[in-house]
């Protein structure tokens, strides 16, 4: 009866060219590029051209093991944060707070009550530092939610008041880490690799998972593509916002942590200015800011690309302004790149 | 004169059209209709064919561009800027200036003479288009295409979002546009309202004319059926054995409230019955089904569904209950567009298939798969994006999510809007199978003769209230209209 019986290939909207999304459905390499994967395979590509580029101007200075490990290194304070903002980022959301509830981490947890109280046990100003985080990320999301403010000013209010909170606490005074176990640890390492990548390492895989394979991504998801489509199905909306803003604000903690061992001191300045680098980073992998489409893979690459550029740069004794010009134009350049083949996959219909 | 040769759309589409005649375009979903729009309005090339407009053959290389040449272009979906005021959306684009300073008395003027040759002198100029109501909305996008000098106008499925009184008052504007020559190419598939307006018909089935320039008044609607579907479609609305009366009440509302929208709503369902709500745009029917849902949070009164009253304002715990609905704008409030098929049609259930938070996409796909053979959605294939599917398939989805759900009471708003004729009465059948297996159906819809074919009662609403309850086999349109129109003067 209906008109798929005698023209299945005509069964779409008037406005909606089935042609184009049959053939690619058909087609294996159009199907892989369309794909998350495949649309990674660019920031694969461009990645390897940068490493291309370290190799023959740096040389052995760029291609060594020791200097890898400083790439990721380095890469490891915004990968981890960008790891929880890329959840943000698909449900919808933005968090611009992160670098400042970074900076504020950091300080709490080095105060001298913290530090005594865990001179006997370092886990303690781990657990303090990730609290902040979480904390923060509680208020954002609350603020979010059920205070309905929009994510981009609860956040950079957030940013402001995290900061100069940090200042007030700290006295504008740097406080120097004295605990040894958990320098120790920190700036240990396990099976030759660097306990920070480790984190890095674990806190990636694990929001792969969290993404990927759980009820939780899903969810956020869904709630990215059409709040209002997952609130009628029996979604949680308003909560589930909460959670994602607590796991970025936790990432930041973390993230925290990271700078503490790698600066062996607290301070309210620590995190300026790296939302924007968290974000880039997660954009340029290929989540978009609209929501609905995310991928931790593409953030991780994205992080790297970044890392990988500053290193290149440091490496060649070129100036950072420069470097920053570079970053721009990566980021205009991806993103445009992007679209294209978003546009190929799912080709206009208004 | 103005003709349109040959314009190959998709396969080969011929129309002409003159000038002052309302000239229908009929087909349905995917026939090609909106890429002809697209086409005549500049915003796709025709690959072969031309356009001859005036007599001379031309090209029109963008929206802009067909403006100039005076055609117009009303859009289905509307293209109105809800932030801006009715002047400043009418005037988008060629804004009324004086040496760079826009000159905002003169647009208000002539917003004003508009919107009183469109009948609605109460609207206001500085009123922002985001408060009106779409049927208003429609109206701003006329003003906009007739404050530019027109022999053209295009109007896609204009009557979509209106309901009977508004559809009026379109015609009266129709007629008047037609009398200062302009003509009119008016896209429906609404085969009643062609009948009352149309001068000339061209059929496109699959991107070709299958009729062209066909005189109304000597065609037949019971052959415009065969031309847009193959085949003969009749009896939509077949007799429906009665709910026995000893069936449970499964969804019991009383005394439901929202205030400022509808007062005292008190309504039953038993299971295996289908009960309508029949009134206008603005009566407040959408807004009583959306508040049982929880997705408004009623002022007061309460809904039980087997006797357990449901936590106002909170959709999940109507999910919780197996309430399901089918939202009015399917593509806003229903659907992940960019998402596969199956996570649309799991997106209440996803949680049921995973084992300890971990998603199980296979059995997904399974159950998706099952349910779009069980409703005749084909291909069926699971991972299709659901945007490049049709109206009626993206509502058979709708459709599956509950059906997979399992719900008791199944809550529908407008379940054929965008649904073309073939498919809607594939959905009717549908949501009668839903009925006869035992669901409690709740059914809104803009079109009366629709709320009376598919539900055993009617509950007419005007104003926020419940006026009457009828058996719809005693009432017809014109007696809930009769009932309507008394209630509201009342």
């Amino acid at each position: 009866m209906s008109e798929q019986t005698t023209t299945p290939d005509a069964s779409g909207a008037p406005d909606a060219p089935e042609k184009t999304s049959g053939a690619s459905a058909a087609n294996p390499v159009k199907r892989f590029f369309a794909s998350p994967a495949g649309r990674s395979v660019g920031l694969v590509v461009a990645l390897l051209l940068l490493i291309a580029v370290g190799a023959i101007t740096a040389g052995e200075n760029f291609m060594n093991v020791d200097n890898f490990f400083v790439i990721v290194r380095y890469a490891a304070v915004i990968g981890v944060m960008a790891i929880g903002m890329t959840f943000v980022i698909t449900a919808g959301g933005i968090d611009l707070s992160v670098g400042s509830v970074l900076g504020l981490s950091s300080v709490i947890a080095t105060l001298g009550a913290i530090q005594t109280a865990s001179a006997g046990f370092w886990p303690l100003m781990v657990f303090v530092a990730i609290a902040v985080g979480v904390i923060a990320g509680l208020t954002n999301g609350l603020i979010i939610a059920y205070g309905k403010v929009v994510a981009f000013i609860a956040t950079l209010a957030m940013l402001v008041g995290a900061r100069g909170l940090a200042e007030v606490i700290s006295g504008r005074s740097t406080q120097v880490v004295n605990n040894q176990g958990f320098l120790d640890f920190f700036r240990g390492d396990f099976l030759g690799v660097d306990w920070i990548v480790w984190i890095f390492v674990a806190v990636a895989i694990a929001g792969w998972f969290l993404f990927n394979r759980t009820t939780f991504g899903r969810r956020t998801v869904a709630i990215g593509g059409n709040p209002t489509a997952a609130r009628l199905a029996g979604v949680n909306v308003k909560r589930h916002m909460v959670y994602l803003y607590i796991i970025s604000g936790a990432c930041a903690g973390i993230a925290a942590l990271i700078t503490l061992s790698r600066t062996t001191a607290g301070t309210s300045t620590h995190g300026q200015l790296v939302e924007l680098d968290v974000i880039a980073a997660v954009v340029v992998g290929g989540t978009l800011l609209v929501g609905g489409r995310g991928t931790i893979g593409g953030t991780v690459l994205g992080v790297m690309l970044f890392a990988v550029l500053v290193n290149v740069f440091t490496q060649n004794n070129l100036s950072s302004s420069w470097q920053l010009v570079a970053k721009g134009v990566i980021i205009v350049v991806a993103v445009m790149l992007q679209q294209r083949l978003a546009n190929r996959q799912a080709p206009s219909t208004a | 004169m103005k003709s349109f040769g040959p314009t190959r759309a998709l396969k080969g589409v011929d129309l002409d059209v003159r000038p002052g005649e309302v000239h229908c375009v009929l087909g349905q979903n995917g026939a090609g209709k909106s890429t002809l729009i697209k086409t005549l309005s500049g915003a796709h090339q025709p690959d072969e064919g031309e356009i001859i407009w005036n007599g001379e053959p031309v090209r029109i290389a963008s929206p802009v561009a067909a403006l100039e040449l005076g055609i117009a272009t009303m859009y289905q979906e509307l293209d109105v800027v809800d932030g801006l005021s009715i002047a400043e959306n009418i005037f988008l684009g060629h804004e009324l200036a004086k040496g760079g300073v826009l000159s905002s008395r003169e647009a208000a003027k002539r917003t004003r003479e508009l919107m009183e040759r469109l009948g609605h002198p109460s609207l206001s100029p500085s009123r922002e288009v985001g408060t009106l109501s779409p049927a208003n909305k429609q109206i701003v996008s006329m003003a906009r295409a007739l404050s530019h000098d027109i022999q053209l106008m295009i109007m896609d499925e204009p009557s979509a979002v209106l309901d009977s009184e508004e559809v009026n008052n379109l015609f009266r504007v129709v007629g008047e546009l037609t009398d200062l020559g302009i003509a009119v190419i008016y896209i429906s598939h609404r085969l009643e309202e062609i009948e009352r307006i149309g001068d000339r018909i061209t059929v496109l089935k699959d991107g070709a004319s299958v009729g062209s320039n066909l005189a109304v008044s000597a065609t037949p609607t019971n052959e415009l059926i065969p031309l847009m579907t193959g085949t003969d479609i009749e009896h939509a609305f077949p007799q429906r054995a009665p709910v026995a009366d000893d069936a449970p009440v499964v969804l019991e509302v009383e005394n439901l409230s929202l205030a400022g929208v509808f007062d005292g709503v008190s309504l039953s369902v038993r299971a295996g019955e289908i009960v309508g709500l029949a009134g206008l745009v603005g009566s407040g029917r959408s807004e009583i089904l959306e508040t049982i849902y929880g997705h408004r949070k009623a002022t007061t009164g309460t809904v039980k569904v087997h006797g357990r009253t449901l936590k106002p304002g909170s959709v999940a715990s109507a999910v919780r209950a197996d309430v399901g609905l089918s939202p009015e704008e399917r593509k806003s409030q229903g659907l992940l567009l960019e998402e596969p098929i199956y996570r649309n049609a799991t997106l209440s259930t996803f949680a049921r298939f995973a084992k300890s938070g971990l998603l199980d996409e296979g059995a997904e796909r399974r159950a998706t798969e099952e349910q779009m053979k069980a409703l005749d959605l084909r291909p069926a294939e699971p991972n299709r994006i659901t945007r490049t599917l049709s109206g009626g398939n993206q509502q058979k989805i709708m459709l599956a999510r509950w059906l997979i759900h399992g719900t008791e009471v199944l809550i529908l708003d407008e379940p054929t809007r965008g649904v073309d004729v073939g498919a809607r009465v594939e959905i009717y059948g549908l949501i009668r199978d839903l009925a006869a297996a035992g669901t409690a159906i709740l059914v809104v819809s803009s079109e009366i003769e629709e709320v009376l074919g598919l539900a055993d009662r009617a509950l007419i609403i005007a104003d926020g209230h419940v006026l009457a309850e009828r058996s719809t086999a005693d009432i017809d349109e014109h007696g809930v209209l009769d009932l309507v129109m008394k209630g509201s003067a009342a």
